[in-house]
């Protein structure tokens, strides 16, 4: 049905897909499975037409088709289903169902009556009810799903790509969503499935394709892949393959004290965080382990305040610290480096200099002045210890390779003397040798005595790196790692063991 | 190796058009300085740069305040308004003494800001929208306060509107201690490095654990309080309280200052020598027009050109 | 529901198909609902018996004709205003529009009336063609485009009148001066025209495809845009509309006043602006109803004729007013919505 051959797409310094091959056909639902980075979002746009390739092409109802602009991929018949509802809120189901496409009666104005007709039609076949006269908006997650996939099968689409459709979805609404896939995959339509919840895939799944750095590592029915062998391909690495020691630069264990300097206690977000508990000693570097979408960068975010928690506690050397404040979590001494450096970490208009002293402005001022000489004793310091490289410290940090943006952000950090850090995927998207250095000085500051709370999708250097891990799966703490058990395979058994009696909820 | 080339290709181009926004409106003042000298007859005169510079001095100070609002990626639509409030607040209150006609004034501005900053920071209102409803509601209290044009007899006033020091205005040492202070939050100041921050990237100043909402409202606040100071010092100059013209159109003055400076509107950068420059070469284009006997129409619809093509001028920087 | 009235009227046999699995709008919801809808219309009802019991002179022909003369032309400028702000931009530019439609108007009657209505039409309709055409294709932000399109009108409109100088006349005898002094069955011409352009307004908001899209580029632009709505199109087109109502607005205002003022309309924008966002219209875009703005406009007028009934009390009172609805109602918008957002 749509298929792309040999796909290529390069961005400035990455090769996002390189001779990528995948065929979506027709009364199937194919999963596309991948960790962060290993290309499927672009996948995806190259499929409608938000990117073209650089090399390849993508072959649609047996023709070679150059889609420039995501509508005509959707007047060819490929409709997507994003995470977030691209629908029109404030309109009404009806509205929204048929917007560009109303019937029409006398004087070319829009005939109501016919157009709440169609659309409730519309909405039965798809075996859900509502009043298609209300603002879209006042359905359920699930339901405005349901009409924006309702939307892409009047339009007679051929294909549908769907981007993490449950990610917000209740229990029972993913339940109405599968009901729905099925009755697609009956009427032929080609259903290409993104998701990272195993039990997910393997009800609702005839294929998969799973991408690991741009490249298809594996396709099939996926019937025939066990959860332990998806997982060992998604993350790159083999079961039983001799553990390499020495291929990152963390020297192994560190030397904790017995009291926790973090403990945070049944963090729980809606859709997000599931009663998750956690506690880091000083001098211990704990790794969140789990796919992407498991809650890891949750857990960080709640523990940090940037994230309002429904219920939850923290405390930082026995003392609480208000949740949902980041201002409060910095002044308990917790730290963030966040997983998204351009968007959240870096402030690309100001200098390195300036970005190292933000967190730190209000200790380095006098009388709400700026005090420049210890500034630059600081900004020298860590320039010097964490070696960036920058033109000097008055070049724009936007300006700055990635791996130097983030040593920025780190020792934005460290002026602050912080006590506990909590590192979001720290060395991914930087080059081998900061990525190097910046292991290294993971190493150097758990034995300094902080507080570390590592993230990384590279299995390796959370193996590696951390003293402990904690298995995050569904916004819920799974397993535990510890010891000897702090190893890939026990790492990839905890994320690919089904789920203990009924599935999630 | 293609791809460092085409790199540092972008680099130049960058370069250049940075150039141009830094420099593009020195330039622009250099050149019509160099035309007027050339051209204008009783152009140069003490008389006249004195004149130039006092009408200058109330646009200035409002474009300081406008320019640390749009250096949060916001804006104030409301300093008009604040200035007809301010010389209402005036008149009423010269009965008691110079410093209750100062103070009460910029008091009244400073409320004013509040309300647009909590609107803002707090309840999430979008800037234009918020400073729009406050520009509504102060220029009516402006003129419930004083309902008509009213003289400004005092001799504190007089003085302050059309004295001097050594032959330089009070009006124009007032604007350049306003601006140097303003020059000098910006740079020196935690709050001016928060205010950047916040301008540049709020989610990334939210998770440095930045006070996102203090910092928004402080800066609403000076807005109001600066657009107050103008008003009182417009009111010493004309000797008169005018609530009903005075400060119309002075958001809009305000804003092509600050823009053609090379304050992006999209924030994260203020730039008040650029301000100050803007807001001389609106004054002088003005002054060019006029003593060439082109009409007042020219210098509205000349001003609309410009500030049109400076928001375009910044779009296509933005873009890249 | 939160559609307008008139669609609900159209659907007598419309049954809701709310199964079990779908809770319904809360009461809170509802209600939130019902105050933006009507809570302007109960205002203004409310209003009118106050000032109808407390002054005699309120609820005289003569008092409700001026009233409803001088909504009119705000009306008419509101109603394009609506549909700018329904897409969630903003025209500043609509008062000197207004003032340069009118001045255009007069001018052109001296070539006959065909002249003097489509002049001020083509003029100002450009004028919001070129603010669209900056705004959607260039980017811009809406409020800088317009804010410099009000200053570049004013000093068109001061250009061709010696600088504010010269007033042109209407002849009083001409059409034009009928549309703008005459009356049918007792109402002025105006206000004919008027509602004419109302209900012309609410079937091209409600019931056409461009109605849609203009609800679908405020409502949220990327998925109007990915549902293969014509966004730069339709918001060059609003901003058209916008400029071609406050262009006939004033002309036929100075057919009413038979002449070309040049120092009408400052600060009419901000009036337009209050009362469609009276009127429930959201300031975010993606909800309104021109009806709205329409009872938006009158509860302008009303406390304003009430204001001046008083006598003692400034017509600036008028200003605090309207600026203290707007601020009430936009927090009220914001927080509403936010809750909305929470639930």
């Amino acid at each position: 049905m749509l298929a792309v051959t040999g796909v290529s797409k390069v961005f400035p310094g990455v090769k996002a897909l390189s001779d990528v091959d995948f065929t979506a056909r027709a009364g199937e639902v194919h999963a596309l499975v991948g960790e962060n980075g290993a290309g499927k979002s672009t996948l995806i746009k190259v499929l409608t037409g938000v990117y073209l390739p650089d090399a390849g092409e993508v072959v649609h109802d047996g023709t070679p088709v150059r889609f420039t602009t995501p509508l005509q991929a959707q007047q060819a018949g490929i409709s997507t289903i994003y995470q977030e509802v691209n629908l029109v809120p404030l309109m009404s189901v009806a509205r929204n169902l048929l917007l560009g496409r109303e019937p029409r009666g006398r004087l070319g104005l829009i005939d109501f009556r016919r157009m709440h007709r169609e659309a409730d039609e519309a909405l039965r076949g798809l075996g859900i009810r509502v009043d298609v006269r209300r603002p879209l908006r006042e359905l359920g997650v699930g339901a405005q799903q349901m009409v924006a996939l309702a939307r892409a099968v009047a339009i007679d689409a051929r294909v549908v790509i769907m981007d993490e459709p449950t990610s917000s979805l209740e229990p029972r609404e993913v339940r109405t969503l599968f009901d729905v896939i099925r009755m697609l995959r009956e009427r032929g339509i080609a259903v290409v499935y993104v998701s990272h919840r195993m039990d997910e895939l393997y009800e609702i799944c005839d294929s998969v394709t799973v991408l690991r750095d741009g490249r298809v590592v594996h396709t099939g029915r996926l019937a025939d892949l066990d959860r332990l062998r998806l997982v060992s391909l998604m993350l790159g690495r083999e079961i039983g393959e001799v553990r390499s020691e020495g291929l990152t630069k963390f020297t192994g264990s560190h030397h904790a004290s017995a009291e926790p300097m973090l403990h945070a206690e049944g963090l729980t977000v809606r859709h997000q965080l599931r009663d998750v508990s956690l506690s880091i000693r000083p001098g211990e570097v704990v790794g969140l382990g789990g796919l992407l979408g498991s809650g890891r960068s949750e857990t960080a975010r709640a523990v940090a305040g940037a994230l309002p928690t429904d219920s939850g506690r923290v405390s930082v050397g026995g003392a609480p610290v208000r949740t949902g404040s980041t201002p409060a979590a910095i002044r308990a001494g917790i730290s963030l480096l966040p997983e998204d450096r351009k968007a959240e970490g870096i402030v690309p208009g100001l200098s390195v200099r300036e970005n190292i002293a933000l967190a730190a402005l209000p200790s380095l001022s006098r009388f709400g002045l700026v005090d420049d000489a210890r500034i630059d004793r600081i900004v020298d310091t860590f320039v010097k210890r964490l070696r960036i490289k920058s033109s000097g410290p008055h070049q724009k940090v936007g300006e700055l390779s990635g791996g130097n943006q983030q040593k920025v952000l780190l020792a934005r950090w460290l002026a602050l003397h912080p006590k506990v850090l909590l590192l979001d995927e720290p060395t991914r998207g930087i080059d081998v040798g900061a990525k190097a250095e910046v292991q290294a000085l993971i190493d150097e500051l758990a034995d300094d005595g902080l507080a570390v709370l590592l993230i990384s999708s590279d299995t390796e250097e959370l193996i590696e790196g951390s003293d402990r891990i904690l298995v995050l799966k569904d916004g819920a703490v799974v397993d535990e790692l510890t010891g000897d058990a702090v190893t890939e395979d026990a790492l990839m058994r905890a994320i690919a063991a089904e789920p203990a009696g009924s599935h999630h909820d | 190796m293609t791809e460092l080339t085409l790199a540092q290709g972008r680099v130049d181009r960058d370069r250049l058009l940075r150039l141009l926004q830094e420099y593009g409106v020195y330039a622009g003042v250099a050149a019509l300085l160099v035309f007027n000298f050339a051209f204008t007859d009783h152009f140069v005169s003490a008389e006249n740069f004195r004149t130039q510079a006092v009408q200058v001095a109330p646009v200035l100070i409002v474009a300081l305040g406008m320019a640390l609002a749009i250096g949060t990626e916001g804006v104030d639509l409301s300093v008009g308004s604040v200035m007809a409030l301010s010389t209402s607040l005036l008149s009423l209150y010269l009965g008691y003494g110079p410093w209750a006609a100062v103070l009460v004034p910029v008091a009244g501005g400073i409320l004013i800001g509040l309300a647009n900053g909590t609107l803002v920071a707090h309840l999430g209102v979008q800037p234009i929208v918020a400073t729009l409803a406050l520009m509504v509601a102060a220029r009516g209290l402006a003129l419930v306060l004083l309902p008509q044009l009213k003289d400004v007899r005092d001799p504190g006033m007089t003085a302050l509107g059309s004295g001097d020091v050594l032959g330089v205005p009070y009006l124009v040492l007032i604007a350049v201690a306003l601006a140097l202070l303003v020059a000098f939050v910006v740079r020196r100041t935690t709050f001016g490095r928060q205010l950047l921050a916040i301008g540049d990237s709020r989610p990334a100043a939210r998770l440095a654990g930045l006070p996102v909402r203090r910092v928004l409202i402080v800066v609403y606040a000076c807005s109001g309080a600066l657009a107050a100071v103008a008003g009182v010092l417009a009111t010493a100059r004309l000797t008169a309280s005018d609530p009903t013209s005075l400060g119309t159109l002075m958001e809009l003055s305000a804003i092509t200052a600050v823009v053609v400076g090379g304050t992006p509107l999209s924030g994260g950068r203020v730039r008040i020598g650029g301000t100050v420059a803007g807001a001389v070469l609106i004054q002088l284009l003005t002054t060019t027009l006029v003593k060439h006997d082109l009409p007042p129409s020219w210098t509205q619809m000349a001003q609309a050109v410009v500030i049109v093509g400076a928001v375009y001028a910044a779009r296509e920087r933005g873009k890249r | 529901m939160t559609t307008e009235t008139t669609e609900a009227d159209m659907q007598p046999d419309a049954v809701p198909k709310v199964t079990d699995e779908d809770p319904g709008p809360s009461r809170a919801d509802r209600f939130s609902a019902l105050a933006q809808q009507h809570g302007a219309l109960v205002t203004l009802l409310m209003a009118m018996v106050v000032a109808s019991l407390s002054f005699d002179t309120f609820l005289t022909g003569d008092n409700l004709e001026n009233m409803a003369l001088s909504s009119a032309f705000l009306a008419v400028v509101a109603l394009g205003m609506t549909f700018v702000i329904v897409t969630g931009g903003i025209d500043l530019s609509v008062g000197s529009l207004f003032a340069l439609g009118g001045v255009v108007a007069a001018w052109g009657s001296q070539y006959g009336s065909a002249v003097a209505l489509l002049l001020p039409l083509a003029v100002c309709g450009l004028i919001g063609l070129v603010n669209g055409l900056l705004i959607a294709r260039s980017g811009l932000a809406p409020f800088i485009v317009t804010l410099a399109a009000m200053l570049g009108a004013r000093g068109i409109l001061l250009a061709i009148t010696d600088e504010g100088s010269r007033t042109y006349l209407v002849d009083k005898d001409s059409f034009l001066a009928t549309l703008g002094q005459g009356s049918l069955l007792g109402i002025g011409v105006p206000v004919w025209i008027t509602v004419t352009l109302f209900v012309l307004g609410a079937v091209v908001l409600r019931r056409t495809r461009f109605g849609q899209y203009v609800y679908a580029v405020g409502g949220n632009e990327d998925a109007a845009a990915l549902m293969g709505a014509p966004v730069a199109r339709t918001k060059i087109a609003v901003y058209a509309v916008s400029g071609l109502c406050a262009g006939l607005a004033g002309a036929l205002n100075a057919a009413w006043l038979l002449s070309g003022v040049t120092i009408l309309g400052s600060g009419m924008e901000l009036e337009a602006i209050a009362a469609v966002v009276i009127g429930g219209t959201l300031l975010s875009g993606g909800f309104g109803f021109v009806s709205g703005s329409l009872v938006g406009v009158l509860l302008l007028k009303v406390i304003q004729n009430v204001i001046n009934q008083i006598g003692s009390l400034d017509s600036a009172y008028q200003q605090v007013v309207s600026g203290a609805f707007l601020a009430v109602v936009v927090v009220a918008q914001t927080w509403l919505g936010r809750r909305r957002r929470v639930l």
